[in-house]
């Protein structure tokens, strides 16, 4: 346990200090390609903490597409911000010092990090995970869904006899070795499917704002004359 | 970029063991870490590596607008496709058990087999559109 | 080790979570440019994202796959980690990255619309052609 802590300090304390530099430093690009970084260690302190799926999932979208999108942004935008890097706001400072302290108050009566015994792990998913997905009995009647109690499986695992573990006693959980999949697909699948529509809304949004008509394309469109695009907003920083 | 010796021979060999590799994650998301937002954001990547080295109108020749319109929409429309299937067999929505009916567990995994197809057909198509869209050149005049 | 120390170590994990998402709340709030104000939400959401995946972790876990132990049976090993945890965080970050893209195209239609992307400069502008509107 103390090693993924120490890493964890360590590898926290950098990514600190990157966010730091991403919304202090100067350049756009040079704030993008930090943010890169920045998303890259993020899938590091997600695997020291186990979580495969998650930093399968923030080195492809993070460190991949992210950056792409934002130097995207960069080609039509300028590359330099206008204000100068030291300048700081002091009342927006006060502000978030305060939320900070309160939230970090909130936190001092919470379960120590990893700690075996913390709600989080000995009530609701070790009994989700062994439950039985219609397991057929020798006389071939279909059993529902039930929920196999904590006492059925001998208690949260630290209690257990020496080699026991939690085992599921089902189909379910055979045919899909990844857990996190298969709460995705199947106990969470309302969620997901209206994730892939959140994508594929995002998706059409992009296009309704960005993509150009092309010459030809709306003719069952009736221009109304004096409706052309109006004239562009003239003054300031044209880059 | 195409007049770059080392990006195009680096690019022709890397993209197709991404694309490969962008399916096997979306296929093999039950077995280990993976499933549908990975290989979908894999595949992508793939066809956004190609776009950013051949240019365009080589990507557009490859992966037409049209075809990135209707395979998002025909993502989102084989999830709910599996969730209305089910209950076209006598279940609930989304209860992928009804696929198979006497082996359950059988049915579960081909349910989310399906689902997964979906969720990465619909993430790779939004990605590829979501980087045609925002690297437009600017409006001429 | 004395009782402060243990409570640092304890809880460091979190107030340095929280450390990131105030300084993507500041990045938010402080910042007049608008692709450093995005870059904000997506620190911000970051470490939202840690918080919430960190609550998961269990002394001596592994990754919650099942594994075939002992050549007869699946299951797990030892103590996992909480699974639901990652599932939630994975939908949290796609839904984020569409979120940021949607913004990043309306920062380049302001672009498009203004020729800049400084909130001061835009409302300058705004109300040199509206003179006492609200900029909504």
């Amino acid at each position: 346990m103390f090693d993924v802590l120490l890493t964890d300090m360590v590898l926290l304390t950098m990514a600190a200090i990157l966010a730091i530099a991403v919304i202090s430093v100067r350049s756009l690009l040079s704030a993008t390609m930090l943010a890169g970084i920045y998303s890259l260690l993020m899938a590091f302190i997600w695997q020291n903490m186990n979580a495969a799926d998650v930093a399968f999932t923030e080195a492809a979208v993070g460190a991949g597409i992210s950056t792409v999108l934002l130097l995207g942004t960069l080609v039509h935008t300028g590359r330099l911000t206008k204000q100068a890097a030291n300048h700081v706001n002091w009342g927006a400072l006060g502000v978030v010092c305060v939320t900070g302290g309160i939230l970090i108050y909130g936190t001092l009566d919470m379960p120590r990090f990893g700690d075996p015994k913390a709600p989080i792990h000995t009530h609701r998913v070790v009994q989700q995970l062994a439950q039985r997905v219609g397991k057929v009995d020798p006389n071939g009647v279909h059993e529902p869904w039930q929920y196999n109690s904590l006492a059925d499986q001998g208690g949260p695992f630290e209690v257990l006899a020496d080699g026991e573990h939690p085992h599921p006693k089902d189909d379910f959980s055979g045919h899909s070795p990844n857990t996190v999949t298969s709460i995705l697909a199947s106990y969470r699948g309302y969620d997901t499917m209206f994730e892939t529509a959140v994508i594929f809304t995002a998706g059409m949004a992009l296009v309704l704002l960005l993509r150009r008509r092309e010459p030809g394309a709306d003719k069952f469109l009736h221009e109304v004359p004096g409706s052309g695009p109006q004239e562009k907003h003239t003054g300031g920083r044209v880059a | 970029m195409k007049d770059q010796v080392v990006l195009r021979i680096i690019t022709k060999l890397l993209v197709p063991y991404m694309l490969v590799f962008g399916v096997y994650v979306i296929a093999h998301g039950e077995l280990g870490p993976g499933g549908g937002f990975q290989g979908g954001v894999i595949l992508a990547a793939g066809f956004i590596l190609y776009g950013l080295v051949w240019g365009k109108e080589e990507l557009h020749r490859f992966v037409p607008r049209r075809v990135t319109d209707l395979l998002a929409a025909g993502g989102v429309l084989l999830y709910s496709g599996v969730g209305v299937a089910t209950m076209a067999l006598g279940g609930r929505f989304l209860d992928y058990s009804m696929f198979n009916a006497d082996n359950k567990g059988d049915g579960e995994a081909l349910g989310m087999l399906l689902i997964e197809y979906g969720v990465g057909i619909t993430v790779c198509t939004v990605m590829i559109t979501i980087y045609d869209m925002i690297s437009e050149p600017e409006d001429v005049a | 080790m004395s009782p402060l120390l243990l409570n640092v170590s304890d809880h460091y994990n979190y107030w340095i979570y929280i450390v990131l998402m105030m300084i993507g709340f500041y990045g938010v709030i402080a910042k007049r440019n608008l692709i450093k104000q995005a870059l904000g939400l997506g620190l911000f959401a970051t470490g939202l994202f840690l918080f919430y995946i960190s609550m998961g972790v269990i002394d001596g876990g592994t990754v919650p796959v099942w594994t075939l132990v002992g050549h007869t049976e699946e299951k797990f090993a030892g103590p996992y980690d909480n699974p639901l945890t990652h599932v939630l965080i994975l939908t949290a970050i796609v839904v984020s990255v569409s979120t940021m893209a949607v913004a990043l195209a309306l920062i380049v239609c302001i672009k498009r619309e203004y020729g800049t992307i400084e909130e001061d400069e835009i409302r300058a502008i705004e109300d040199a052609e509206h003179p006492g509107e609200e900029l909504v």
